[in-house]
């Protein structure tokens, strides 16, 4: 048996424009978890697609186990039992489990029909074997993405899968189902499975990977046992500098009240409770953190600070004004500057320009209109200067939104927001599947409001995140806001059980 | 008064004036299943409705020209495919250009073969089924049924079998789980193994098929002639009974025959009121328009229906 089962070798691929992998080798050990980390555009996704026959290397080969193999087309990689969980996953929403699972490779009965019932027994006893919970009948688009990923994961299993590609696997997952996933991993590797994990959260790396590949600029930049290095020894090989990794924030006088919330209370759109009379105050030069596992009202707070949700009861105040029940548009001319949680979604218009993007929201107001009509020259002054001071990349106020990669949408972001003069800054889950890289930038700009005396709410899933710029610590649960902390020596582990309403 | 318009001839007449919309709607549920919005339905069932009669009159066998129909729907399915499955083109811009080279060809043939616009079909149909029995012999419920299930031309019972048969294709086989992921969300299909391209060709195919099969029950055994525009926008009411019947071979169907109804109401009741027959005639198509603004709750497409597919490119 040869020493290593995957072996790719002097692996090249040339997009138009983009070399994305550049010589690259990479050897995997049979039964090891294996990371593969770098900045979003190192070309971790393409190594991988490549592996699993989605795109054509340009030059290179790759051996399974020692034999050489050329991987055209999906299927060839899956018969040579790989198994790709993608990023954005690849389940159909409408259709049951079982239908997700056996796509493809249904079984038949009667040569003309599916056998479903086989399928799902077959389903069942898969789940069980690695302790997952999936009722096979239940409908994607009714279950959370937790669920459905051990989905994606039974999918690579049940079609005999040795070698599995897990690509940015805990992007979309809340601390609690990342604990599970890695205990699924165990699970997996126990039973001599091979995994690649592609992440670029460091933390991870060193929980669960025995070995781990560090991709930059479409090259690979070194492979260590994981027991032999460090995050920040990792970090450094990513981005090609030194990084900071733990924020440090300067001590900064708090002024006044800018943002009050008084009983508020707020209903989803199935008349359920979300926020149960929230009270809450942010102030001049100081960062309000918002714990919580997600789904536990986080995110209806600051859509009813930003407008986009009605509240039930309360008040809200901004500087005394009462605010409650103003427009967006009309809260926004007030210089409340908005990150959404969910930038896709509420962020930008994937379809529009950079330049057309960073003016959204203030579009109908000069210098950006000229009467009836759009002042380009001042729009595209404006862009390439915000290019510049944020430095966006590709530096070209033409390309798509879309284009961008996630970092740099998030700059596009960042900058029309905080050009904005705002009085209070509302950040989202700001850094949400960004490279290191890129949340270094994001937290920076962050800070630099504070010292500006500018009041910051910010919400976060990532624990780390809330504790290294927070001031106070706002715990919500069910709707309620349970605990407030002062960031100074909190007890993380005391956070978690705070989170999941423990303490009470 | 109100029996003399609501009887067994009745509903079998709304059964009849049913099938090419379910025929033609079937079609549009394969297509839109697979990811391709196709509204040249309208035109595919007037180019095929021309192509039935003048097949039917060269070859004096009504069956070839059933068939002719049929193949003459493909191949503009094809051409609706290739343009928007391969080409990656507007599905709707495709669309209304065969509609608009429907009206333009089926003129112009007419013309060149036949040497007018209004063309008889010189065999039709035979009836197949039971014999309708005298009143003396059998309780008016029998002749009821037999009038309305059981006494039709082959076109109608052939219908029946397609409808069950596609949905039975459609949810039950690995075709159809395949044509509907394909619809759904290609990517995931494409992940799969599973052909995104070959699937949504054979869709189209048989949408084309299907509306051509429509096309020819309209000409050779509704009318038993063929005159120009004679599809007169059933491809529109047999694309809103898709949306109505939510996407489902069954629920087509039944949508379809709803709108069966309201036309054959619309010509049972002309001439009996004082209502101005251009009214009488609007009734089909206020009936798609009420279904449709929400009388059944908001129906959900195939979520990539209209989007050609494309391999993403990092």
């Amino acid at each position: 048996m040869a020493q290593y089962l995957i072996e790719m070798k002097d692996i090249s691929k040339t997009f138009p424009l983009v070399k994305a992998n550049d010589k690259v080798n990479l050897m995997v050990k049979k039964g090891e978890i294996h990371a593969l980390v770098g900045e979003n555009g190192a070309g971790k996704s393409t190594l991988m697609s490549i592996l699993y026959g989605l795109y054509q290397a340009d030059e290179g080969e790759i051996y399974i186990d020692g034999q050489k193999i050329v991987i055209s087309n999906p299927n060839i990689a899956i018969e040579n039992k790989i198994g790709m969980v993608h990023q954005h996953f690849m389940l159909v929403p409408p259709l049951t489990v079982v239908e997700n699972v056996i796509l493809g490779m249904e079984p038949r009965k009667n040569y003309f029909f599916i056998d479903l019932k086989k399928a799902a027994s077959d389903i069942k006893i898969l789940s069980e074997k690695y302790g997952f919970k999936i009722d096979p009948w239940t409908k994607i688009e009714d279950v959370s993405v937790g669920i459905q990923q051990r989905v994606e994961i039974i999918k690579v299993l049940y079609r005999g899968a040795e070698i599995l590609i897990l690509d940015e696997p805990t992007a979309v997952l809340t601390p609690q189902e990342v604990e599970e996933l890695f205990k699924i991993l165990k699970s997996l590797k126990r039973q001599g499975k091979t995994i690649i994990f592609i992440t670029h959260k460091l933390n991870e790396v060193m929980a669960i990977s025995d070995r781990v590949t560090v991709m930059r600029d479409g090259k690979v930049v070194g492979t260590k046992e994981t027991s032999q290095t460090n995050t920040s020894e990792i970090a450094t090989l990513m981005v090609g500098r030194e990084v900071l990794l733990i924020t440090s924030k300067e001590d900064q006088k708090i002024g006044k009240t800018v943002l009050r919330l008084e009983q508020v209370s707020a209903f989803n759109q199935h008349k359920y409770p979300v926020l149960k009379d929230i009270n809450l105050s942010v102030k001049e030069g100081q960062i309000i953190g918002i714990a919580g596992v997600e789904g536990n009202g986080q995110t209806e707070l600051v859509e009813v600070i930003t407008g986009l949700r009605s509240i039930s009861n309360g008040k809200i105040f901004l500087y005394e004004k009462d605010i409650t029940g103003l427009s967006t548009r009309k809260i926004r001319e007030l210089h409340i500057a908005h990150i959404p949680e969910d930038r896709r979604k509420r962020g930008f218009i994937a379809d529009y320009s950079v330049a057309e993007n960073l003016v959204l929201g203030s579009h109908y107001k000069p210098p950006f209109v000229k009467g009836s009509f759009i002042n380009f020259p001042e729009v595209n002054r404006y862009a390439d200067q915000l290019i510049k001071d944020y430095d966006i990349r590709p530096a070209v106020k033409e390309n798509l939104l879309k284009s961008l990669s996630g970092g740099n949408q998030q700059k596009v972001i960042v900058a029309r927001e905080l050009q904005r003069e705002p009085i209070l800054l509302i950040a989202a889950q700001p850094t949400r599947g960004l490279d290191v890289g890129s949340i270094e930038f994001v937290h920076k700009q962050i800070l630099k409001e504070r010292s500006k005396g500018i009041a910051i709410l910010l919400v976060s899933a990532e624990l780390d995140e809330i504790l290294s710029l927070s001031d106070e610590i706002a715990v919500m649960y069910e709707g309620r806001i349970i605990e407030t902390l002062i960031n100074k020596d909190v007890d993380k582990g005391k956070l978690g059980l705070l989170m999941t309403g423990v303490y009470k | 008064m109100f029996s003399s318009i609501i009887n067994p001839d009745f509903f079998a007449s709304a059964i009849r004036i049913a099938i090419p919309l379910a025929l033609a709607g079937l079609g549009g549920v394969y297509s839109e299943k697979s990811g391709v919005v196709n509204i040249g339905l309208e035109g595919i069932m007037l180019t095929t409705a021309f192509a039935a009669v003048a097949a039917t009159n060269f070859s004096g066998n009504v069956w070839i020209g059933i068939l002719i129909a049929a193949i003459v729907g493909m191949l503009l399915g094809l051409i609706h495919a290739i343009v928007t499955v391969s080409f990656k083109a507007n599905q709707i811009v495709s669309g209304v250009a065969i509609n608009l080279f429907a009206s333009g060809i089926t003129v112009f043939l007419s013309w060149l073969w036949f040497h007018e616009t209004q063309i008889m079909a010189l065999k039709s149909l035979p009836i197949w089924g039971f014999r309708v029995p005298a009143p003396e012999e059998a309780s008016s419920l029998i002749r009821g049924l037999i009038v309305v299930f059981a006494h039709h031309s082959p076109m109608v019972y052939i219908s029946f079998i397609i409808i069950v048969i596609s949905n039975i294709l459609i949810f039950r086989t690995p075709f159809g789980l395949r044509l509907r992921s394909v619809g759904e969300y290609p990517q995931a299909a494409d992940t799969l193994g599973v052909n995104v391209t070959k699937m949504r060709y054979i869709a189209v195919l048989i949408s084309g098929g299907l509306a051509g099969l429509a096309g020819s029950v309209l000409s050779i055994e509704q009318a038993h002639f063929f005159v120009k525009e004679m599809s007169g926008g059933r491809g529109f009411i047999a694309l809103a009974a898709m949306i109505f019947g939510k996407w489902t071979p069954f629920g087509t169907a039944a949508a379809a025959l709803l709108f069966g109804i309201g036309e054959a109401l619309a010509i049972r009741v002309q001439g009996v009121y004082t209502i101005p027959v251009q009214f009488i005639n609007m009734i089909p198509y206020l009936l798609a328009i009420l279904v449709l603004v929400g009388a059944i709750g908001r129906a959900t497409a195939p979520a990539t229906s209209g989007i050609p597919y494309e391999k993403e490119i990092s």
